[in-house]
């Protein structure tokens, strides 16, 4: 028994709130499963009906024959083959990046204590107060001709792994936690004769997997989730993602088959989530907002 | 997923001490030469991240305030002065993207601020399956925005739309959702609300657990009811929670941008769903006028920036 709530426990106890406490619970569990596995329910069972049936007035709850050869058309048709290896090279890719960026970067911040670090990170942080739909025409000016170096990154996936290393929040979330790390082990380290990247490597990352774990996922599922910035950065169909690719072609196949596709689009973050759901809950409230 | 909050650095406190240590030349262990080494070790793990943030965050950043005041034609840009800012406010559109986006923070907050917090009072209130409902409301949030709106596209639609069946159930007639200007934006934040609403309730969760019981047993001596005790000591024991999240809420809605996009191609049925970013993207995007889309930009930012101020000023004095 944890804390007490809104409901005394006095009157849970009692025959009458026993029996309303579980119809309640029973409601509460029908309505929410309705509400947010309903709507899920329905896609994968109408990847599964005719093209007739998924738009035929009214719909049926149950498809009245089976065709899970949607999905393999879907597979075939919408070249998702081709559209999932890139948003998982996109997705990976961006996650090496920040890994290797933003954690060098906050553990200078946090450890080897730069002049100006304390400025750079306010820079940092300050672009977490700027709209980031705002943003969205400067950047892709950039990225259609980077100042100094020259360069068009449409179509590139330097447009996608680039930009995602300047996530402030994730070198907050790793600069904070490598501030929590004792100095007196990196000092014994350094008394060894290890170097920077040595205590980073044998020492910080170490001790910091969990916070590597949250990021790691946030960064992966943000590459999954993005749609304006790879929809104008990638305008060629061979390179889009998953979601890029879904939307343009979305008028030209079957409701039947696009919906298919929908489901397949949605089953990697959907498996990432039930195998790390603990980590990425976590990972919400270690923003630091508390009651 | 939730937006980022900043947090007192719990480093600041013990920083002071070890700064003589380290920075100091003068110091036994120290010397210029060191110093200067130290330094560029330091900055050599700061770089990469520094170039990709000048690249493409500050430089952005900057660029958007000079756009705001030029003019790109065939590759040749000149200065307009406020031109832009003009062209926006003369565009029939900009009133109506103002009073859409408005009326969509408005419904959003309504339900996609009130839902989650009722969503997490209840599930709070359960001594069994918390895990299960809280896996069931944030599972959306792991889809790809495409799939969810999409999806809706479909459970709106008049026809074969799951929605109307179900409201067929309970004798409501259907509804015209999506191609109705009255229901349009509704029906936008309905969609946007079951996408987005996870994030928030388990902060509320978080938050709720915090709320002392004491505090509800002393409601119930003076007689409060259910309501009441939400009221007098819910609301107030999670208030800076709830002012977070509203502001959060209302800088997040007012960027609104895939909702309507994917589910009425942008503007909808009689430019009932255009939005300011919606806007903004045709300015750029479908008319190459990158000046105009930065003035409109730029006033978002504005208004924005003041939410922001307020959000991070309250974030900080409740780590303090």
């Amino acid at each position: 028994m944890s804390t007490r709530t809104l409901i005394s426990p006095a009157q849970l106890a009692r025959p009458r709130g026993k029996a309303l406490y579980w119809v309640a619970f029973a409601l509460v569990v029908v309505l929410f499963t309705l509400a947010f596995l309903g709507p899920l329910y329905w896609m994968v069972t109408s990847g599964l009906k005719t093209t007739q049936e998924a738009v035929q007035t009214p719909p049926t709850w149950v498809p009245g024959s089976v065709h899970a050869e949607n999905y393999k058309r879907a597979w075939e048709v919408m070249d998702l083959a081709k559209l999932l290896m890139n948003t998982l090279y996109y997705a990976f890719g961006a996650l090496a990046f920040q890994l290797v960026l933003d954690v060098a970067a906050a553990y200078s911040l946090s450890k080897l204590r730069p002049v100006l670090g304390k400025m750079i990170l306010g820079l940092m942080l300050a672009t977490l107060m700027i709209p980031a739909t705002v943003l969205v025409v400067p950047q892709y000016l950039t990225a259609l001709d980077v100042p100094i170096v020259e360069r068009n990154l449409l179509n590139s996936p330097w447009a996608i792994w680039l930009p995602s290393v300047t996530n402030a929040f994730n070198i907050f979330l790793l600069k904070r936690f490598f501030d929590s790390i004792p100095k007196e082990l990196l000092d014994a380290a350094s008394m060894d004769g290890a170097g920077p990247l040595r205590v980073l490597w044998s020492i910080v990352l170490p001790v910091s997997r969990p916070i590597l774990g949250v990021v790691s996922i946030f960064a992966v599922v943000g590459v999954w989730k993005d749609f304006l910035w790879p929809m104008l950065v990638l305008p060629d169909p061979s390179k889009q993602t998953l979601a890029v690719g879904i939307y343009s072609l979305a008028t030209s196949v079957p409701e039947n088959v696009l919906i298919a596709s929908l489901t397949i689009a949605s089953l990697p973050t959907l498996i990432l989530f039930l195998i790390f759901q603990r980590n990425i809950m976590s990972g919400l409230t270690a923003g630091g907002l508390k009651g | 997923m939730s937006a980022p909050t900043l947090t007192k650095d719990p480093a600041v406190k013990d920083r002071r001490p070890r700064k003589p240590r380290t920075r100091a030349p003068h110091l036994p262990d120290g010397g210029f030469g060191k110093t200067l080494r130290r330094n560029l070790t330091a900055h050599g793990f700061l770089i990469g991240a520094v170039l990709c943030f000048a690249f493409f965050s500050w430089y952005p950043i900057v660029r958007e305030f000079l756009l705001a005041f030029q003019k790109t034609e065939d590759g040749d840009v000149s200065w307009v002065g406020w031109d832009n800012f003009v062209t926006v406010w003369n565009d029939p559109a900009f009133g109506q993207a103002w009073r859409n986006t408005l009326w969509f923070t408005v419904l959003a907050l309504l339900l996609g601020f009130v839902v989650p917090f009722v969503t997490a009072l209840i599930i709070n209130e359960f001594r069994h399956g918390q895990g299960y409902l809280r896996l069931l409301v944030y599972l959306p949030v792991m889809l790809p925005p495409t799939a969810s709106v999409l999806l809706f596209k479909y459970l709106y639609d008049p026809g074969y739309g799951m929605f109307n069946e179900i409201l067929g159930v309970f004798g409501v007639p259907a509804q015209q959702w999506l191609q109705d200007p009255d229901t349009a934006m509704l029906s936008v934040v309905v969609a946007s609300t079951w996408m987005n609403m996870g994030g928030a309730t388990l902060i509320y969760l978080a938050a709720l657990q915090g709320v002392p019981g004491e505090l509800y047993e002393a409601a119930e001596l003076d007689g409060a009811g259910l309501f009441r005790k939400v009221w007098h000591v819910t609301v107030p024991q999670t208030r800076l929670i709830l002012l977070l999240m509203l502001l959060m809420q209302i800088i997040a809605t007012m960027q609104v941008f895939i909702e309507p996009f994917l589910l009425t191609g942008g503007a909808g049925p009689e430019g009932s769903t255009t939005t300011v970013v919606y806007l903004i993207y045709q300015y750029a995007f479908n008319f190459n006028n990158y000046g105009a889309a930065a003035a409109l930009g730029l006033v978002l930012l504005v208004l924005l920036a003041g939410f922001s101020a307020v959000y991070t000023k309250l974030n900080r004095a409740d780590q303090d």
